[in-house]
């Protein structure tokens, strides 16, 4: 169960806990921040973690989730690349996939870059506009007790889910994955659709 | 009836698309890719997501290929631009991508807004490191669309095929005006 820091949850507490027993889960993860505490869960084949393509998480996830209809897709990513990409709220929301879960670390800081405040920091509601693009589950998640709701939510193949995690803006020390896309891209394709991926 | 050459390309064109595996069809609207659109909606096999923007269409087609499937992503020119960081994605991990683009601002265009970038397309695509190919008549239109996916799914790259405005014509603005009240 996550600790909170004063009112806040930490991040790397809160990406552990969600990815804790994920069996054959795929996960994204947008870049930056969200890269580093996915990898500091445990560097898996079946994660394909964004170094870049900012804005563009969620939407790796949709298409992997239609591709994918029996397995969880899981997108983990931060309120600034969520907020460079909100129009795939509203894409994801007409697909409705039920395998689909993005997961956003608000810190309402841009942490790569200097902490410079998002617009999350103002009163942008990423899971109210989630809500009214229409995705199914949408959740705001400040407690153990929410996130622990949340990750019910997450494996139950029920969604779309979508969850705004307000996190401490905590800085921690990076935890790489590997950095070449081309290996990140076969590894996962290896562990999902097995050797005959590569002669696709 | 049989049909003449410039209606029959967006026929074999989404024949050819369903006969290579092409499930995942990613669009921003345009004129020109009408007739296809209708036909990928129809076709079962194929599911068409509807995007807010062209970049949409190249992350959701990187998960799509993660995930084992073929897509494409249909576009006007003018959405070209929209997806030059995104195209990183296709670049840095060689993820596959068909892009099929109209071209506005290129032969008889009417509107001013539609040149810039119209007439930056293939540099700007180019300068992302994107293979670009053209197809200026509706008879070349099939062909091409086959080398270029080839291109795309067997040498793991994005490739874009620029149908010309020659192929569906410009857009003819007067026919649809009426004068403005004085």
């Amino acid at each position: 169960m996550s600790k909170q820091i004063g009112k806040r949850l930490r991040r790397r507490e809160v990406v552990k806990e969600l990815l804790q027993n994920r069996g054959d889960s795929l996960v994204v993860s947008g870049l930056g921040a969200p890269t580093w505490d996915t990898t500091n869960a445990g560097d898996h084949e079946l994660n394909f973690p964004l170094w870049g393509a900012m804005g563009g998480a969620a939407m790796v996830g949709l298409g992997l989730a239609l591709a994918q209809p029996k397995k969880n897709v899981l997108v983990i990513t931060g309120d600034g690349e969520m907020l460079m990409g909100l129009g795939a709220l509203a894409t994801i929301a007409v697909q409705a996939p039920r395998n689909l879960s993005i997961v956003v670390l608000d810190n309402e800081r841009y942490g790569e870059t200097g902490q410079q405040e998002t617009h999350t920091g103002h009163g942008v509601d990423l899971a109210g506009m989630a809500k009214a693009a229409g995705i199914a589950h949408t959740l705001m998640v400040r407690t153990p007790a929410e996130l622990s709701r949340l990750k019910k939510r997450m494996y139950a193949g029920e969604g779309a889910v979508f969850a705004q995690v307000k996190i401490d803006s905590e800085k921690l020390p990076l935890v790489l994955p590997p950095r070449d896309g081309s290996l990140l891209k076969n590894r996962f394709r290896a562990a999902l659709l097995g050797p005959d991926a590569a002669h696709q | 009836m049989k049909k003449s050459a410039e209606s029959a390309w967006p026929d074999e064109v989404h024949a050819l698309l369903k006969s290579a595996g092409v499930r995942q069809v990613a669009i921003v609207p345009d004129a020109g890719h009408a007739r296809l659109i209708k036909l990928c909606e129809k076709d079962k096999s194929m599911r068409v997501v509807r995007l807010t923007t062209e970049e949409e269409g190249v992350a959701l087609l990187a998960g799509a290929w993660l995930g084992g499937e073929k897509g494409v992503l249909l576009m006007q020119s003018s959405g070209v631009g929209n997806c030059v960081n995104m195209l990183t994605l296709s670049i840095a991990c060689q993820f596959p991508l068909l892009m099929l683009v109209t071209m506005r601002g290129d032969h008889g265009e009417f509107n001013p807004a539609q040149i810039p970038m119209g007439n930056a397309t293939q540099a700007v695509f180019e300068a992302m490191g994107v293979i670009v190919k053209r197809a200026d008549s509706a008879d070349e239109v099939t062909e091409m669309v086959s080398s270029t996916m080839r291109l795309a799914f067997n040498t793991y790259r994005p490739v874009a095929l620029l149908i010309g405005q020659r192929v569906s014509g410009a857009k003819d603005f007067r026919k649809l005006t009426r004068s403005v009240p004085q």
